[in-house]
């Protein structure tokens, strides 16, 4: 009896793995129809059109992929149509991984043979799909990946969003002005492409700012994934900075500032527009009020007409105030759609021709206007977080 | 340096140390009545964090009442696992067990996933255990010195339990040799239950301290921890329980210190864990506390 038992738990084991195998690639929430998975054969169905989305589902970045999702997500089912066929989207999970990633773009492309595709947030996770994107010459439109690298030398990769060169220079800006710092230190996430770049682009702005070569006192790094940042910041704060910009993402970098708060280090956090999650703040607790970020978007001051529709309808779904990126992945699907209007056809090289042409396009983030490396040139906001939310507190145009 | 500097790099690593022996301890002891290795270890220690978190989020139970749920449900998946994992396996060669052992660790996180998602969780704030404390100039939360005391008190206890009670004597014979201990009437399946349990608990107990002080809780979030316990096990000499809690403490201090003083190698920090299991292996297989000095668990 008992050795039936066991062997009863064994196949249970076995057999739940095997259900977890089918599913880890589809998290609960995807609809069957969505995922892929299920769509055994992307036939050569004329009346549907393919949107691949791939983001970071599971993992370290999950909460903000889930972000964009909630905004593609929306968009679709507020303009399911163009040209007369059903838009599907096919949304995978890069796991937050740079491999998965390119093998998540190549598998939307080779296996569910989309149109165009949206994503990822995180830079390094898109540039890790651009070689897959150019050579089969399927558009791309990332929502929130700002390093420049994503779009620069590929024809194929466009974005709605600004880029890190002027978000860099904002927070120098900030810190400068604002603050009135004159040495800062910038603790950042070496692991990771978007808060290398974007400190990169800080000091440099920084430094010319000051006018001083020796103006950014101290840099740490750490690993995605690392819990413990308390030597990092004790190395710091030897060095007395000003201000300390720590881009990364939000998970660890809440870890960060609590960790620093907690050793008494008494000194201004500034950060980059990963922090803008829900996650951010539960982590981070009471040590995160008073920190100040940039970011693309605030519902406070709606730009144009379509983000009145965007958050209309967001606020009558989720009953909360949407994030940037979500508003971000809502462009980036409604660009693409009317990219495929203009065209006319279903046809992946002359989608990305339509996208290229793309002025003056009202997106719910704001006016979209692309430039000949494919990077939308808009404001970012700054917002700040008081009493446990997201606060705005200035735009600042594009220079 | 100045001396205030250095004092504050030493609490934060013995914080850090404390908890990873908190963790080792578990690893050991299960290797010392097994030989096992019990790769699920990490896995365990994430599942009881998302117990703790169901309990205060979700079904709104004080923070310690559903931190005790959290221990005895660890508890029993500890032992559940061992009932649907090892025990069919326990007439088969080591290897078998061991390659099972990983089998779990992926399930549980795989199970994570699907069960909580992918999406990371932050752990309940309970102020009591977070709040910032002073010493001269040296700041740290109340954690840093709830934390070796927890380590030490289980440490006793655990010693106590191996060397003064039944179950201990049970454990250690079990830990000789199966066969035998059979033959003397001791109930071996309860015996290796009950150390699952018992190891599942200070994983519990582990995992309850670990998210209070690092706040985060994801389904991937064992296996870092896991390698790096386990690797204070091994520098301790596995199966001695005083041995898990030095090599924890060497582990953690050496981490901070290493960035402490070469802040040029911080990207190397996982590495010094790696590099410090080679070494030990290299020049001293059974541990610091090795196998003939102390007696085995």
């Amino acid at each position: 009896m008992k050795k039936y038992l066991s062997i009863f738990m064994v196949m249970l084991l076995v057999l739940s793995i095997g259900l977890v195998g089918c599913s880890s690639q589809a998290p609960a929430d995807t609809p069957a129809e969505e995922n892929g998975e299920e769509a055994t054969e992307p036939s050569a169905d004329d009346d549907v059109i393919r949107i691949g989305v791939f983001q970071p589902i599971t993992g370290a970045n999950a909460a903000g992929g889930e972000l964009e999702v909630e905004g593609v997500r929306l968009a679709n089912e507020l303009y399911p149509e163009v040209l007369g066929k059903k838009v599907e989207l096919v949304i995978v999970d890069n796991r937050s991984d740079v491999q998965e990633a390119a093998s998540a773009a190549n598998r939307l492309i080779e296996r569910d043979k989309v149109s165009a595709i949206i994503g990822s947030w995180g830079s390094g996770f898109s540039m890790a799909a651009g070689d897959a994107v150019r050579d089969n010459q399927i558009p791309a439109v990332a929502a929130s990946a700002t390093n420049p690298l994503v779009t620069q030398g590929n024809d194929y990769y466009f974005r709605v969003c600004f880029i890190d060169p002027f978000q860099g220079v904002v927070m120098a800006n900030y810190a400068y002005n604002n603050l009135g710092a004159r040495k800062a230190a910038i603790v950042r996430e070496i692991s990771n492409d978007y808060a290398v770049g974007l400190a990169r682009f800080f000091e440099d702005a920084f430094i010319e700012l000051t006018g001083d070569p020796d103006s950014v006192v101290a840099i740490a790094d750490y690993q995605t994934g690392d819990q413990d940042f308390t030597s990092q910041l004790l190395n710091v704060n030897a060095q007395n900075p000003d201000v300390i910009f720590a881009p990364g993402n939000f998970t660890e970098s809440a870890l960060v500032i609590r960790q620093a708060k907690e050793q008494g280090i008494d000194i201004p956090f500034i950060g980059g527009d990963t922090w803008e999650t829900p996650e951010f703040i539960e982590i981070g607790q009471e040590h995160v009020e008073g920190i100040v970020f940039s970011t693309f978007f605030t519902s406070e001051t709606p730009i144009t007409s379509e983000s009145e529709t965007f958050l209309a309808e967001y606020r009558k779904r989720y009953n909360r105030e949407p994030a940037a990126v979500t508003a971000l992945g809502y462009d980036a699907y409604i660009l693409i759609l009317d990219a495929i209007e203009r065209a006319g056809v279903v046809d992946s090289v002359k989608i990305r021709d339509e996208i290229a042409k793309t002025q003056g396009f009202e997106g719910a983030a704001g006016i979209i206007s692309l430039d000949e490396n494919g990077d939308a040139v808009k404001s970012a906001v700054i917002k700040t977080v008081t009493d446990g939310k997201f606060i705005y507190m200035d735009t600042i145009e594009p220079f | 340096m100045s001396f205030e500097l250095f004092l504050q790099y030493l609490t934060n690593g013995i914080s850090l140390g404390s908890l990873y022996a908190l963790i080792a301890i578990g690893y050991t002891m299960v290797y010392g009545i097994l030989k096992l290795i019990n790769f699920a270890h990490g896995e365990i220690f994430m599942m009881s964090l998302y117990f703790g978190f169901y309990g205060v989020s979700v079904f709104s139970m004080p923070w310690y009442i559903s931190f005790i749920v959290a221990i005895g449900m660890t508890a029993l998946l500890g032992m559940m696992v061992e009932r649907a994992a090892y025990k069919p396996l326990r007439e088969s060669p080591r290897i078998t067990i061991m390659v099972s052992a990983i089998g779990v660790s992926f399930f549980l996180q795989n199970l994570a996933i699907v069960l909580f998602g992918g999406r990371p969780k932050a752990f309940p704030n309970v102020r009591l255990l977070t709040e910032v404390m002073q010493i001269g100039s040296v700041s740290f939360q109340r954690l840093t010195m709830i934390i070796p005391i927890v380590t030490v008190v289980l440490l006793f206890a655990l010693l106590y339990l191996v060397n003064n009670t039944k179950t201990g004597m049970a454990m250690r014979a079990v830990s000789k040799d199966h066969e035998t201990a059979r033959l003397m009437g001791v109930d071996v399946n309860r015996t290796i239950t009950i150390t699952f349990g018992i190891g599942s608990i200070l994983a519990a107990i582990g995992g309850i301290m670990w998210g209070a002080k690092f706040p985060q809780i994801a389904p991937f979030m064992g296996v870092m921890p896991g390698l790096k316990c386990f690797i204070a096990a091994v520098v301790g000499g596995i199966g001695n329980i005083t041995g898990a809690i030095i090599g924890g403490f060497i582990l953690g201090i050496g981490e901070i210190m290493l960035i402490a003083f070469l802040p040029n190698l911080t990207g190397y920090r996982d590495a010094f864990a790696f590099i410090l299991l080679i070494a030990i292996l290299l020049f001293r297989p059974t541990g610091i506390m090795g196998e003939k000095i102390s007696e085995k668990v």
